[in-house]
């Protein structure tokens, strides 16, 4: 499960994640359940079906395959399965039942939602294998996403016997046990940092596996804090003179590379400030006693590359340890 | 385009003027949408605070403010009532601050519209208790309440409006409809009064229908969750046109002329998108945009300087510095020499390596450094190199930032040319305080990105 404050990265983090899974001809499974389409639009595909496709092929053969989930065909489905309903499923949808009780029990919702995911970690082949070695949801953010996993208690509430109670017992076992992970993307930032710490603690109180923080889109610091001082403090001649004689123009007082002194020092204690405000934010993230794996902010913005060199990165984490 | 404008020429947006659209009287409603995490919060905040200070009695709407934030105002506690921010007013202006409690919102129509018993009632009903919580589109719809509500009181002259943090801005006019059109929906209506949806000749095979389609609900959901939604309806009977009625008037006075709309965006292509998405379903509602609030903007105040000149500058010293340990003494006697150099001036256009190669450099008038002993000089010169490299790396990577926000902007000004924006720079830190937020409404007035 995938899972951070809004705009993180959640997405880009579990196709990554699923790309570095798919090692040496694994497959594995990525799961949408909001219904935005952002996986297609990740790998450049047309708007997925909900059905699953291959999306990507990793780096050594391995395969990826993605499904938007969607809450209100799953619930036809189920009702197929469990009632044989035809065309009454047809009728119900009509008269706005499907939306109905969907939208009126979050828990249900949330319920079809897992269910589905559950049903592709546990489906074998015939062989008895495994048809995905990895199932990876790109999750609800870490606002809701306690609530969203920990459906059991939500529907055990309000829908106290039947086939839906029974498959939200079965999902919580599934979710609970050691073969889920929550994995939580962070900036550093203090927003993201403080929605990570509630996150974890309210997973860790209502029995879910805490997986890694990722933090996500690490600036690279060109300038170590010592480094920063001397700039902004007694060095202002030298850095004029070595910006003279970078071919900047003049050092004199008035000449180009004098008059760059100025705004690049303001520039650098800019960073210095930022640094300092990551450290804090590290620090906190530390002091959450949950192991990280760390991703580069991409300059360039993000495209397929991007994504691939993403999933390299990830991948040498996930082995190193 | 309308008031609030200053046309600045063709390629650049026109200028959203921010100030003349906080003093002008005729403002009652300032909206803030956008996509989530863009400033949407801040921006109102921000807005707030600086027409308190231009002597408006403004009371500002806030929707989940960082916790820093609601603290500086004084509106950490959630107790749904505006409370006067000390120390922002002049001019006889005031800022009022709150933040919605969505469920609180609820409860209070609820109250205000049913008897006692009978809102107990549905105060302790569990599906009300559901949908009050969390229902999709809940938020949006009591935002909209309240500002309905703040609006009515008219104890304030501006009222400034966050909104919910969707991820799609246009949430904010889409969800009361929603959970209107929920509460008033065909389903509901028919688990309300069966037997008044078909004439005679329809009801019997109607009955068939529903008792077929309310045991598979139950069989679904547990027969108590139907019951009590059945129950909740019944209590809610004489208040769903009520729902729709008042979701109704507060999208009107969306609509009216003193209602000026702010789309935040950062300069990023997701959020812009939305922005452009918003700007054209507001046209389609004929609902008044004043502007994009294009925030957390870059800029340098030494954008004389090319990122590939930083660059190239960046490499040459870090090369010489190479050299220079390479070389040892001699390498350190040459950076000592150069340091110490002639003061020939350098063209201001000079190729990077011209300089070093004929060591044209002026020396720096108030600084004696050059005639300290040679060996440290040389250290000092390397050391110097090497932050100097450093500032010019970080100043390339600032270029190529503003470039790729300029483009997305301009993208975004090619689609929509006539919307005017405000650029707000970004700030090194958060904003948590009121100076903060202070310092975020004279960019905003400024609207354009002051060098950072
Ligand atoms: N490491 C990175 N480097 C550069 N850009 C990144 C990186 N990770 C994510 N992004 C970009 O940040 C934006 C947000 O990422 P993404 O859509 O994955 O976040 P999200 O958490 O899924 O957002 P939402 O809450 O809207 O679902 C996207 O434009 C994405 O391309
Ligand atoms: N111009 C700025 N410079 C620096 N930081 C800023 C600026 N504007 C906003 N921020 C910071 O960005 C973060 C998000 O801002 P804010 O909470 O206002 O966004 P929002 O649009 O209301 O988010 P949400 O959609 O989650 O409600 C905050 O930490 C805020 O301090
Ligand atoms: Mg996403
Ligand atoms: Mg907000």
């Amino acid at each position: 499960m995938v899972s951070g404050k809004g705009g993180t990265g959640k997405t880009t983090v579990a196709a990554a994640l699923a790309l570095a899974l798919a090692r040496e001809g694994r497959r594995t499974l990525l799961v949408e359940v909001e219904g935005r389409q952002g996986l297609a639009q990740l790998f450049g595909a047309e708007a997925l079906p909900y059905e699953e496709r291959k999306i990507a092929v990793a780096p050594g053969g391995g395969e990826v395959f993605a499904l938007a989930i969607d809450a209100e065909r799953a619930l036809l489905d189920y009702l197929q399965m469990f009632y044989k309903l035809g065309s009454a499923g047809r009728a119900l949808k009509k008269l706005g039942a499907i939306d109905f009780a969907t939208t009126i029990a979050p828990g249900l919702r949330d319920v079809l939602l897992t269910g589905k995911a559950c049903e592709a970690v546990r489906r074998k082949d015939k062989t008895g294998r495994f048809v995905y070695d990895h199932v990876i949801m790109d999750a609800p953010p870490t606002g809701r996403i306690t609530r969203f996993l920990n459906v059991n208690d939500e529907v055990a509430g309000l829908a106290r016997f039947g086939p839906i109670h029974n498959q939200a017992q079965a999902v919580m076992k599934v979710l609970k046990s050691p073969e889920t992970a929550v994995h939580l993307v962070t900036l550093l930032e203090e927003m993201p940092v403080q929605e990570t710490a509630d996150g974890i603690a309210e997973l860790r109180e209502a029995g879910l596996p805490v997986g890694r923080v990722v933090v996500n889109m690490v600036r690279p610091h060109h300038l170590d804090e010592d480094t920063l001082r001397a700039a902004a403090g007694d060095h202002r001649a030298g850095v004029a003179q070595a910006l003279s004689r970078a071919g900047l123009g003049g050092s004199r007082r008035g000449g180009l590379a004098e008059r760059l002194v100025d705004p690049l020092v303001a520039q650098a204690a800019e960073h210095a400030g930022r640094v300092e405000l990551e450290r804090t934010q590290r620090a906190v993230l530390n002091g959450l006693d949950v192991p990280a794996y760390e991703l580069p902010l991409l300059g360039t913005g993000m495209d397929l590359a991007g994504l691939y060199a993403l999933a390299k990165d990830l991948r040498k984490q996930t082995v190193a340890e | 385009m309308s008031e609030g404008v200053d046309t600045v020429g063709l390629d650049t947006p026109p200028r959203l003027a921010v100030d003349r659209l906080l003093d002008d009287p005729e403002t009652r409603i300032i909206v803030c949408c956008g996509s989530g995490g863009v400033g949407k919060t801040t921006t109102a905040a921000a807005l707030g605070v600086r027409a308190a200070g231009r002597g408006r009695k403004a009371v500002v709407l806030t929707i989940d403010p960082a916790r820093r934030l609601a603290q500086s105002m004084g509106i950490d506690s959630l107790d749904n009532t505006p409370r006067k921010v000390d120390s922002v007013g002049a001019d006889g202006g005031e800022l009022h601050a709150m933040m919605l409690d969505m469920k609180r919102t609820f409860d209070e129509i609820v109250e205000a519209h049913a008897d006692g018993e009978r809102a107990q009632a549905i105060l302790a009903n569990p599906f009300y208790q559901s949908l009050s919580a969390g229902f999709a589109g809940t938020q949006e719809y009591m935002a909209m309440e309240k500002l309905g509500q703040l609006r009515a009181r008219d104890d304030w002259d501006l009222i400034i409006v966050d909104t919910p943090p969707s991820r799609s801005a246009l949430d904010f006019l889409d969800a009361p409809k929603r959970l209107g059109s929920f509460l008033d929906g065909k389903f509901i209506r028919v688990l309300m009064a069966p037997a008044k949806v078909g004439g005679r000749a329809g009801m019997k095979f109607l009955n068939v229908g529903m008792s077929m389609m309310t045991g598979t609900l139950s069989k679904l959901m547990g027969a108590s969750l139907l019951k009590d939604v059945q129950t909740f309806v019944a209590a809610m009977d004489t208040m769903f046109g009520g729902f729709r009625t008042r979701a109704d008037a507060t999208f009107r006075l969306l609509q009216a002329p003193g209602t000026a709309f702010l789309v935040v965006a950062a300069p990023e292509p997701d959020a812009l998108r939305e922005a452009a998405y918003f700007v054209e379903r507001l046209a389609a509602e004929s609902m008044p945009l004043a502007g994009l609030v294009l925030n957390r903007v870059h800029g340098s105040g030494a954008d004389q300087l090319s990122a590939e000149r930083a660059l190239a500058a960046a490499e040459n010293l870090e090369e010489g510095c190479i050299v220079d340990q390479e070389s040892g003494k001699a390498g350190l006697r040459d950076a000592a020499a150069e340091a110490a150099g002639t003061s020939a001036e350098t063209p201001e256009t000079g190729s990077p390596t011209a300089a070093r190669d004929t060591a044209e450099v002026d020396t720096y008038d108030e600084d004696g450094a050059h005639q300290a002993d040679g060996t440290d000089t040389a250290d000092d010169a390397i050391t110097v190199d090497v932050i100097t490299a450093g500032l010019l790396r970080l100043h390339a990577e600032r270029m190529q930032v503003i470039a790729r926000e300029r483009r997305t902007r301009d993208r975004f000004t090619s689609l929509h040319p006539e919307v005017a924006v405000a650029e707000v720079a970004a700030l090194p830190g958060d904003v948590h305080d009121l100076a903060g937020l202070r310092a975020i409404g004279e960019r905003l007035a400024a609207g354009v990105p002051a060098g950072a």
